[in-house]
């Protein structure tokens, strides 16, 4: 055994062990010895060591053959294709392929294909130049459907589902962005152009005189999103009105406020203290801008609207 | 002869009535609308239609297939993102009709304002849209910014948007405050004074950006290029680009949050 290993190996060139096992194999699942196939792949005569051991194989049934004994090949094909519903060409080729693998006669596989009883045959079939191995004549002509409980495949891995796909969201309520959503959209667009080109008609932007390094109106005033910071510099030192505030809590706070508010509600009911704080933000500016943009005059003093008149340039054309 | 009257005439008929469907049938409009159009003949309103209709569509480069059902109403985001997507673009055609009479320079910058009223025709009103509308955007960034703050909507995975769009609320006060200068009247030349004179207050670097922007110490003509370039180019560039990035986060950070 040992020896006939070795050889096998040397003549495959596959390593013994793998020869071993796959020779175990297959010999389970021909039915035939272990030696007979290394044998076979070895090149070599088979040892008569150790009686073969009885094929499982079903017994040839060449004995009672009443119906299949007289069918000829073609006969056995076109009586395969009925059954399967493939046409017989197809069938002779997949029986002579299956037949030659398998080293048994192409008749005797037909004949299962077509359920009939194998048809004994003189010589094997011409067809099936069946392994070359001596004990192959015993077990071959029977054919040898994989015994039971033998697989000819093997598992290679298990791969569980949710390795590959992960299904995390739920299903939610959605609809064609067309026509829903765009008609939404478009409704919006028309009106905000209406409404753009209505206050170009009524309202003129501002043009003063021409730029006059000499002349500083009193008050000069920063373009109206800038009057709340303006408003501040009144009140605080410029590092902290002009840098502290808008650089630090205006922009670096804003954009820190997700990795602040680590609070993963939405509901309004259950954030209620960074909806406060937000508001607070929000009208502590417009208040800023409010009083920067109408309640300051000359010298940035503070002016009543309805008594001075509103320094407010922006808006020039519409005051007046 | 009356007979050969009321054919022709049937004949004309039937040409003008089946000319706008052999002309959706054409190569040539086949070949400007991609199938699933529905402006392509055989379009059914179907939701395979509907799909198809975004999907083979430039729109999809801006929406999906299909959009959740309460972020279409319009009382969820009140459209302000779209409405300052759309004022950007107002803005950019408002504006390239504005450069075609402009020129950034202390000498014809005043004048080719005011024969804007004078000498071009539309001028007034493309100068008043530019104007209010720069305003509108400046508006609608900021309620929008409120907007996704009520609803949480920077809560992840969307915090990094919220970062983009702090830098586009940013880039839009640039864009204005920068466009505030061109006209250069008095109230350009000296809301620009005290606002970059704020600026300046900034340690370390503050000196050094005031100068960077202003071309030097003070505003001068250089100053007027200089905004001029960063108000035509260079901020615009920069904030669809920001845009882009905006947008496509929307798109990949699972569309409009909610519902609440
Ligand atoms: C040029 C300025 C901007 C444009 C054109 C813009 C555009 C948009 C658009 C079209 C959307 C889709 C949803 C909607 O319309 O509300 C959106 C969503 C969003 N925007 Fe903006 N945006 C701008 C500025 C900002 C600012 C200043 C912030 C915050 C500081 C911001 C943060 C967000 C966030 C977090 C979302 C996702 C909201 C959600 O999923 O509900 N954006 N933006």
């Amino acid at each position: 055994m040992e020896e006939l290993i070795a050889q096998a190996a040397a003549a495959t060139g596959y390593p013994a062990s793998m020869v071993e096992r796959s020779a175990a194999a297959r010999a389970k699942a021909e039915g035939t010895t272990i030696e007979a196939v290394l044998a076979g792949w070895a090149g070599v005569e088979v040892p008569a060591a150790g009686a073969p051991a009885p094929a499982p194989a079903q017994a040839p049934a060449a004995s009672a053959a009443p119906a299949g004994a007289s069918m000829s090949l073609d006969d056995l094909a076109s009586a395969a294709a009925e059954k399967s519903g493939m046409p017989a060409k197809l069938l002779m080729r997949s029986a002579t392929a299956k037949a030659k693998a398998q080293g048994v006669a192409v008749e005797a596989v037909l004949a299962e294909m077509a359920g009939v009883p194998v048809p004994t045959i003189g010589a094997p079939a011409a067809a099936a130049p069946a392994t070359a191995a001596a004990p192959a004549a015993a077990a071959a002509p029977a054919m040898a459907p994989a015994p039971e409980g033998v697989r000819t495949q093997r598992l290679l891995t298990v791969v569980k589902s949710k390795a590959i796909q992960q299904v995390k969201t739920e299903p939610v309520d959605k609809v064609n962005t067309w026509p829903h959503l765009v008609a939404a959209e478009f409704v919006a667009l028309m009106a905000m152009t209406a409404f753009l080109l209505v206050l170009s008609v009524i309202i003129n932007a501002p043009l003063l005189e021409a730029a006059n390094f000499n002349l500083t109106p009193n008050p000069s005033k920063a373009p109206w999103y800038f009057l709340g910071l303006q408003e501040l510099l009144s009140y605080f030192d410029p590092q902290i009105a002009g840098v502290l505030i808008p650089g630090l809590i205006g922009l670096v706070g804003l954009g820190a406020i997700p990795y602040i508010d680590r609070n993963p509600a939405t509901r309004p009911s259950e954030r209620k203290f960074a909806i406060m704080m937000f508001t607070f933000f929000l009208m502590g500016a417009a208040t800023l801008g409010i009083i920067g943009s109408f309640f300051r005059g000359p010298g940035f003093n503070f002016t009543y609207p309805w008594t001075d008149g509103v320094f407010f340039d922006d808006l020039l054309d519409w005051l007046e | 002869m009356a007979d050969d009257k009321a054919g022709l005439l049937e004949r004309v008929r039937e040409s003008v009535t089946t000319a706008p469907s052999k002309m959706r049938k054409s190569q040539f409009w086949e070949s400007v609308f991609r199938p699933g159009s529905p402006f392509r003949a055989g379009y059914t309103d179907s939701p395979r239609g509907r799909s198809y209709v975004i999907m083979n569509n430039v729109l999809y480069h801006l929406h999906p297939v299909k959009v959740k059902r309460h972020g279409v109403r319009l009382s969820y985001t009140l459209c302000l993102g779209g409405l300052s997507f759309f004022l950007f673009i107002v803005l950019t055609i408002t504006g390239i009709f504005l450069m075609f009479y402009y020129t950034p320079s202390e000498e014809r910058a005043y004048a080719d304002i005011e024969a804007l009223a004078t000498s071009v025709t539309f001028g007034t009103l493309i100068r008043n849209m530019h104007r209010w509308g720069a305003h509108l955007m400046v508006l609608t960034v900021f309620l929008h910014m409120s907007r996704v703050f009520y609803h949480g909507a920077y809560k992840p995975p969307r915090e990094f948007n919220w970062i983009i769009g702090v830098v586009l609320l940013l880039l839009t006060l640039l864009l204005s405050f920068t466009g505030y200068l061109l006209p250069w009247d008095q109230l350009a030349l000296w809301a620009i004074t005290v606002g970059s004179n704020m600026g300046a207050f900034a340690p370390v670097i503050g000196n050094q950006v005031s100068y960077v922007l202003l071309a030097g110490v003070q505003i001068s003509g250089a100053t007027l290029l200089r905004f001029y370039v960063l108000h035509v180019l260079f901020l615009p560039f920069v904030i669809v680009i920001f845009m882009a990035v905006h947008f496509w986060r929307v798109r990949k950070d699972g569309g409009i949050s909610g519902p609440l």
